[in-house]
């Protein structure tokens, strides 16, 4: 039996010649919760449309991903239909322009029981009626039968994950599940993955911008900048003590709920254009620790002693982490103990 | 003290403002006050944020302050004078002391003129420079929001998110406003851009002694922009107070859900607090208190008398008969 669930070794994408993604090494172990967060562009999303097969034609996608020993890319239609939905489900951002707006909701989670499950009539109903209870969908035996504008966003990303779950998927990979959501709404969205989770024992993609989001649905996270990896450890390191200067930057700018009210501090410049990447490392022109060599020679994503991936010429933070010293670090440590 | 003496540049009193809304083509048409009876005030560059989920109102309201949508109850008073009647030659002029920068810069500049142009249209608008001066201001106005003189000549579409929204800005401030009505000007960017903006807005503020409405879901952002926030639910102010002390120890059940609701980095869901349910329909408004059906403090009182904004503490007010009474008791 293989370790890990799904593994993605070197994947690539361009569009229309321009490369978006730069060779993406991942693995994801049963049950595991793993976030992506970056910037737009970054290509936090793209990774898992490449990896399920869901962009466009225009795009050349190369690399491999293995699903239980499987490989996946570019394979036929009939094994990638047995993997999409099946093994891995995907949730996206916008969940009413997901749902098909003249299907019942009922119908459209049969619909995938039938594909996934085999199954039929009154037993795919009861099984569609179980499904939206665990998610929370207040009385679902009248609501099975409504359409999708009748349901409020929140809860029609909660028939969105009704339907992931319909196949029982080993991983659920959720792209930016409540980002078009209010913040209470928002907040039962986290709680209600975070129970399924325990529930199914699914591993979970979070793709997501929010580092508060992240770090309260996985243990572990990517940090993605311009098609590439930079930084990849637990919550806990990356919190305490990041030492990409991308993630360090990440965190400084988000303003905070407590603590005085000081200027913020940005990072300076924009995302480069994936079509005129800097030389060298891809960040250099934005960062403050950026050397001559940071201009001229790519760093490669290694591992270092404290068990994190990082791939930084220069990187910040204290090293190895003893005595906490950065505020969101201090807070992890005071929430764990 | 003395504040209390001031005229406040803006003041909003009892506003009201109701749409039709219809279920169906033939339904029947059923009212819906948006914005339900607001009061609210604005000394000279102060900065106000609103905060409330979607449907809370809070866009209307800033549309009302600036006069674009006519209120049907209350008015609002522009340096104590009531707001003149839209598209007048009054209400034209004052939209020049007034400024608004909504959420999506692409949406709110012409595609097909540079932005150079498009900074330089209020000043023709008004009749603010003369024009052979107006190139020169132009490049302050750009220079003032950390644009780039080689991007004068761009179009819309050549600029990214964060450049658009510095465009948008800097048009905003051509006409030498007095108050700036942002609603949810940084939303649509990323974090690393979003403070860049942010720290922009407050600058400017400082320096040209701007007063500002700024409206947001985002919580973080408001509490470091502003000086006083007001939250909104269904329509009302549900809370009020300055941005240091609300998020600290909100008062109102759904201030301090609202608090609890934003993920900080680093920091566990436990403990949180889970509201139950969603934000009701404004056309199908609960009786009494808008919030007690997701309330866990509600009682029975809650059900059938709607709670007033009243003052809790200095420069803090709350409608919640949970949180009056207790500060009642305490006096008591």
């Amino acid at each position: 039996m293989v370790k890990n669930l799904v593994e993605l070794r070197g994947l690539k994408v361009a569009f229309d010649g321009v490369q978006v993604l730069h060779g993406i090494d991942l693995d994801i172990a049963r049950g595991e919760a793993i976030g992506l967060v970056g910037e737009s562009g970054c290509g936090k999303s793209v990774t898992w449309l490449a990896a399920l097969g869901l962009l466009p034609g225009k795009a050349t996608v190369s690399g491999s991903v293995r699903v239980d020993g499987q490989e996946i890319l570019a394979q036929p239609r009939h094994v990638l239909e047995g993997v999409r939905g099946k093994r891995i489900a995907m949730i996206f951002q916008d969940p009413s322009s997901s749902l098909n707006p003249v299907l019942r909701v009922g119908r459209q989670i049969t619909e995938a029981l039938a594909i996934h499950r085999g199954l039929h009539g009154e037993a795919a109903k009861a099984e569609a009626l179980r499904l939206l209870d665990m998610v929370g969908i207040p009385d679902a035996r009248r609501r099975i039968d409504l359409f999708p504008h009748e349901f409020s966003g929140g809860q029609c990303q909660r028939v969105m994950i009704a339907m992931a779950l319909a196949g029982e998927p080993d991983l659920l990979v959720a792209d930016e599940p409540t980002t078009a959501l209010d913040a209470t709404i928002q907040a039962q969205i986290l709680d209600l993955l975070i129970a399924l989770r325990a529930e199914t024992g699914m591993a979970t993609i979070f793709i997501s911008h929010d580092l508060g989001a992240v770090s309260q649905v996985c243990e572990r996270a990517c940090v993605m900048y311009a098609g590439r990896i930079v930084e990849q450890g637990t919550i806990q390191a990356l919190f305490d003590n990041p030492r990409h200067p991308y993630t360090r930057g990440l965190f400084d700018a988000i303003p905070r709920l407590d603590g005085p009210r000081e200027r913020l501090i940005p990072i300076p410049g924009t995302v480069p254009n994936p079509r005129d990447l800097p030389e060298g490392c891809a960040f250099s022109p934005r960062c403050s620790h950026a050397a001559i060599d940071c201009r001229t020679r790519m760093p490669v994503l290694s591992a270092t002693d404290d068990g994190r991936l990082l791939s930084c010429h220069h990187p910040v933070g204290s090293h190895p982490p003893i005595g906490v010293t950065h505020p969101v670090g201090a807070r992890v440590l005071e929430a764990l103990s | 003290m003395s504040e209390h003496f001031k005229t406040p540049l803006i003041e909003a009193k009892g506003l009201v403002r109701t749409y039709e809304v219809r279920q169906g083509m033939f339904g029947r048409a059923t009212p819906v006050r948006a914005v339900d009876g607001i009061d609210l005030r604005v000394m000279p560059g102060e900065t106000l944020g609103i905060v409330g989920e979607s449907g809370s109102g809070k866009s209307t309201l800033g549309r009302m302050l600036l006069g674009i949508d006519p209120p049907q109850e209350g008015q609002a008073l522009f340096e104590g004078k009531p707001m003149p009647k839209l598209a007048t030659p009054e209400w034209r002029a004052l939209r020049a002391k007034m400024q608004f920068v909504y959420q999506d810069p692409l949406a709110a500049l012409d595609r097909r003129l540079t932005i150079a142009e498009q900074i330089g249209e209020p000043l023709a608008i008004h009749n603010l420079v003369p024009k052979p001066h107006r190139e020169t201001r132009v490049a302050e106005l750009m220079s003032a929001v950390g644009l780039r003189p080689d991007q004068a000549g761009r179009y819309p579409h050549e600029l990214s998110g964060g450049q658009r929204q510095r465009a948008v800005i800097a048009r905003a401030l051509a006409s030498r406003p007095k108050l700036l009505v942002c609603d949810e000007p940084v939303s649509a960017l990323d974090v690393s851009i979003q403070a860049q903006v942010v720290n922009m807005l407050r600058d400017l503020q400082e320096k040209n002694h701007i007063a500002m409405v700024f409206i947001s879901h985002d919580l973080k952002v408001v509490r470091n922009i502003a000086d006083r926030v007001a939250v909104m639910y269904l329509g009302r102010i549900v809370e009020e107070a300055s941005s240091d002390v609300i998020f600290k120890t909100p008062l109102h059940p759904y201030t301090k859900a609202l608090v609890s609701s934003v993920p900080v980095p680093g920091k566990l869901l436990q403990g949180r607090v889970i509201l139950q349910g969603e934000p009701p329909n404004p056309a199908n408004r609960p009786s009494g208190c808008a919030f007690h059906p997701r309330c866990p403090l509600a009682a029975d009182i809650c059900r059938t008398s709607v709670p007033q904004l009243l003052s809790v503490a200095d420069g803090r007010t709350a409608a919640c008969h949970m949180v009056t009474r207790a500060e009642a008791s305490v006096a008591a």
